[in-house]
């Protein structure tokens, strides 16, 4: 292989498995900015990619090429329903942030599991009739050199990814919306005084992050699976979490992290055609990911960086 | 948060209520999609007691369930969540195959007190790594303990793969010197795999319970839990107690994954996931809101749960993943417990009016 379809290969397979953490980190970051911590992302993702799969197959003849994008909007409204539980429990009932999410990783696979056996009459949905496949970047492809090596047959799941980390960024930070979601994460009571409807914000936060996290989970089943069952959905969710805290919850950094930790996954199953790489045991690679974040965590970023009221109940005064 | 009650009565009324909404919840979804709930739920439990073999069955999950439980009760005691049970029992279950493995000669009890000793010890360590940067970095140890789990996941997968196995999915099993079985008590189940861990559980339930309640070590983690400023200025000191409380903690993990494994199982082979005793220890530890003989009972019913699942496929037509619908749902009510305390409260505060009422009139 030469340089240049080595790189080829590492750029768009490391995009194909970034496409599901972008979009679902991002969602994370809305959540946890309002001050809800939401480690059930995992749940979420499986309940979007269990809705894009039967989606997919039901309409497949209706949409044609279309179907894998209407899949995913299927997916983000099924998990907007779904991060409803963890919003009325945490922020109505009052109940701990990480026991609400654990409940919705545990009912995910097990709900997700059910239907798929009551519609299909089996564990897995099979091969989905319309995939995601690769795309190429329309006009982009055709600069030299670059667009090769970043348009051409490439993910197109990932692309989008980019251009909603770009909108998230400009919407958490350049505007009204964004100023009062982050305010009611890091002091509600102030926020509240000055007439912001702080649950309101909190449910805007939790709830993007569900359809966010759902569009997610409907990648990962469509580009990467290519079907649903009990498998598909295995830890992206919390390496989202991760790629989520690796870029300081700024959608931007956290889009860089997510791409990086795409490239992570992508070299263990790559990484026997690249020179150097294939030297190192595929465990390391396998394992960096998480043991990088456990670094980030502990050497770069403070505690100062979170939102400063994040996982913390906010009792609405009279 | 689970907040200690007053009464017996009155704390029992929140796990009561939560199994019967999460019972109720499965029920309506059942009857959503045309099955019928009551045939469901007959086949899920009546089977299991109608013969000693699946009574064994429940028990020896129970056994697992009781471990892991315990485990995140004693850090969420000391207010932490140790999400990583599952990573410390897997950690716990493949050092101790492997101890079983490499020694296949030794004495049976010696074997077998060194292979749980060295799966507790595991489990404890991988546990105190959260644990340890919690107290000097301030690092969450939810997101650690995650990032741990799927650590603790993909060595073991590599392990058995590399190290225990050549390039298997699965190791051999281990020799009669690490089998935890006990003729009498097969017997007494129709060779079910329950086993002498079964007794080991009970003991370390006791054993938990004394070390919480009677000795000046279990006081302070259970001080720093209910305010850990106010036993800071008591003298305590916060770093010991928050890795103490993960050590301790992922040491009942990794027992439970030993104990789980060697007693189950006889070997380890390949996990497309985390073991499901992790999360749902977590939820018998919620369920039995912190209380070591509560996490035990807890247990027994979850136990059934899981055995009874099998059932319900063949003789009420519904998937078998309904149990673990109604075990999330039951910890969905536990967690939103205000729901119902609102609602005992609300009940409550009528009851006293009322009296009060009464009283004036006779006045």
């Amino acid at each position: 292989m030469n340089a240049l379809s080595i790189i080829q290969l590492i750029v768009s397979s490391s995009l194909i498995y970034a496409a599901p953490l972008i979009l679902t980190a991002l969602g994370g970051t809305f959540s946890e900015r309002s001050g809800v911590v939401n480690i059930g992302l995992e749940g979420i993702m499986v309940m979007g990619a269990f809705m894009s799969a039967v989606f997919n197959i039901q309409f497949a003849a209706t949409f044609g090429g279309w179907t894998p994008w209407m899949g995913l909007l299927a997916g983000g409204l099924i998990g907007v329903l779904f991060s409803i539980i963890h919003a009325v429990a945490t922020i109505n009932l009052r109940a701990d942030h990480i026991i609400s999410g654990t409940v919705i990783n545990l009912a995910a696979p097990a709900l997700g599991v059910f239907l798929t056996r009551a519609i299909f009459g089996a564990a897995q949905t099979g091969p989905l009739p319309e995939s995601f496949g690769r795309t190429s970047i329309f006009l982009l492809d055709r600069i030299p050199i670059i667009g090769p090596i970043f348009f051409e047959n490439t993910s197109g799941p990932a692309y989008f990814g980019i251009v909603v980390a770009i909108l998230s960024w400009f919407i958490l930070f350049k505007t009204r919306f964004g100023l009062r979601l982050r305010s009611v994460g890091e002091h509600p009571h102030a926020a509240e005084t000055l007439g912001i409807k702080v649950y309101l914000m909190k449910y805007s936060g939790v709830l993007i992050s569900g359809l966010l996290g759902g569009m997610g989970g409907a990648i990962q089943a469509q580009a990467i699976s290519n079907e649903f069952g009990i498998l598909t959905i295995a830890g992206q969710g919390f390496i989202a979490m991760a790629a989520m805290i690796f870029g300081k919850w700024n959608p931007l950094g956290v889009m860089g992290a997510a791409i990086f930790f795409g490239f992570a996954q992508s070299l263990a199953r790559i990484g026997t055609y690249i020179p150097i790489i294939q030297n190192i045991p595929t465990i390391w690679l396998l394992v960096m990911p998480y043991l990088l974040t456990i670094i980030v965590l502990v050497g770069v970023i403070g505690k100062s960086e979170a939102p400063a009221r994040l996982g913390q109940t906010y009792i609405k005064t009279k | 948060m689970i907040r200690q009650s007053k009464g017996l009565l009155n704390s029992l009324l929140v796990p009561v209520m939560s199994i019967l909404f999460g019972f109720l919840f499965g029920a309506v979804l059942m009857l959503a999609f045309g099955y019928n709930p009551v045939e469901a739920y007959r086949a899920m439990i009546v089977s299991v007691f109608q013969s000693p073999y699946f009574i064994g069955e429940a028990l020896r999950q129970a056994t697992a369930l009781t471990f892991t439980g315990l485990g995140f009760a004693l850090a969420f005691q000391a207010g932490f969540f140790n999400i990583g049970i599952a990573g410390q029992a897997l950690a716990g279950w493949v050092s101790a195959v492997w101890v079983a493995l490499a020694f296949p000669d030794l004495p049976r009890i010696l074997l077998l007190t060194l292979s749980l000793g060295v799966g507790l010890l595991v489990g404890a360590i991988w546990a105190s790594i959260a644990g340890f940067l919690r107290a000097y970095f301030g690092t969450s140890e939810v997101i650690v303990s995650i990032m741990l789990n799927y650590t603790a996941l993909q060595v073991t997968n590599f392990l058995i793969r590399n190290v225990l196995s050549e390039a298997g999915n699965t190791t051999a099993r281990v020799g009669e010197n690490a089998n935890m079985g006990f003729q009498w008590l097969s017997t007494l189940t129709q060779n079910s795999r329950l086993n002498v861990g079964f007794f080991i559980a009970i003991i370390v339930v006791i054993l938990y319970w004394v070390f919480m309640t009677k000795t000046t070590a279990g006081f302070e983690i259970r001080a720093v839990g209910l305010n850990a400023s106010a036993s800071k200025y008591a003298g305590m000191s916060a770093e010991k107690n928050i890795i103490l409380s993960m050590f301790l903690s992922g040491a009942l993990a990794g027992l439970g994954g030993a104990v789980h494994g060697l007693g189950t199982f006889g070997n380890i082979f390949t996990q497309g996931g985390l073991p499901d005793i992790g999360f749902n220890g977590i939820a018998v530890a919620l369920l039995g809101l912190g209380n070591p003989f509560g996490i035990f009972f807890s247990s027994i019913l979850f136990g059934v749960l899981n055995i009874g699942a099998g059932f319900m496929p063949n003789q009420a037509g519904v998937p078998d993943e309904m149990a673990n619908i109604v075990i999330a749902a039951i910890i969905f009510f536990v967690g939103a417990n205000y729901i119902i305390r609102y609602f005992i409260d609300k009940r409550a505060a009528k009851k006293q009016t009322a009296s009060s009422t009464s009283q004036g009139g006779d006045v």
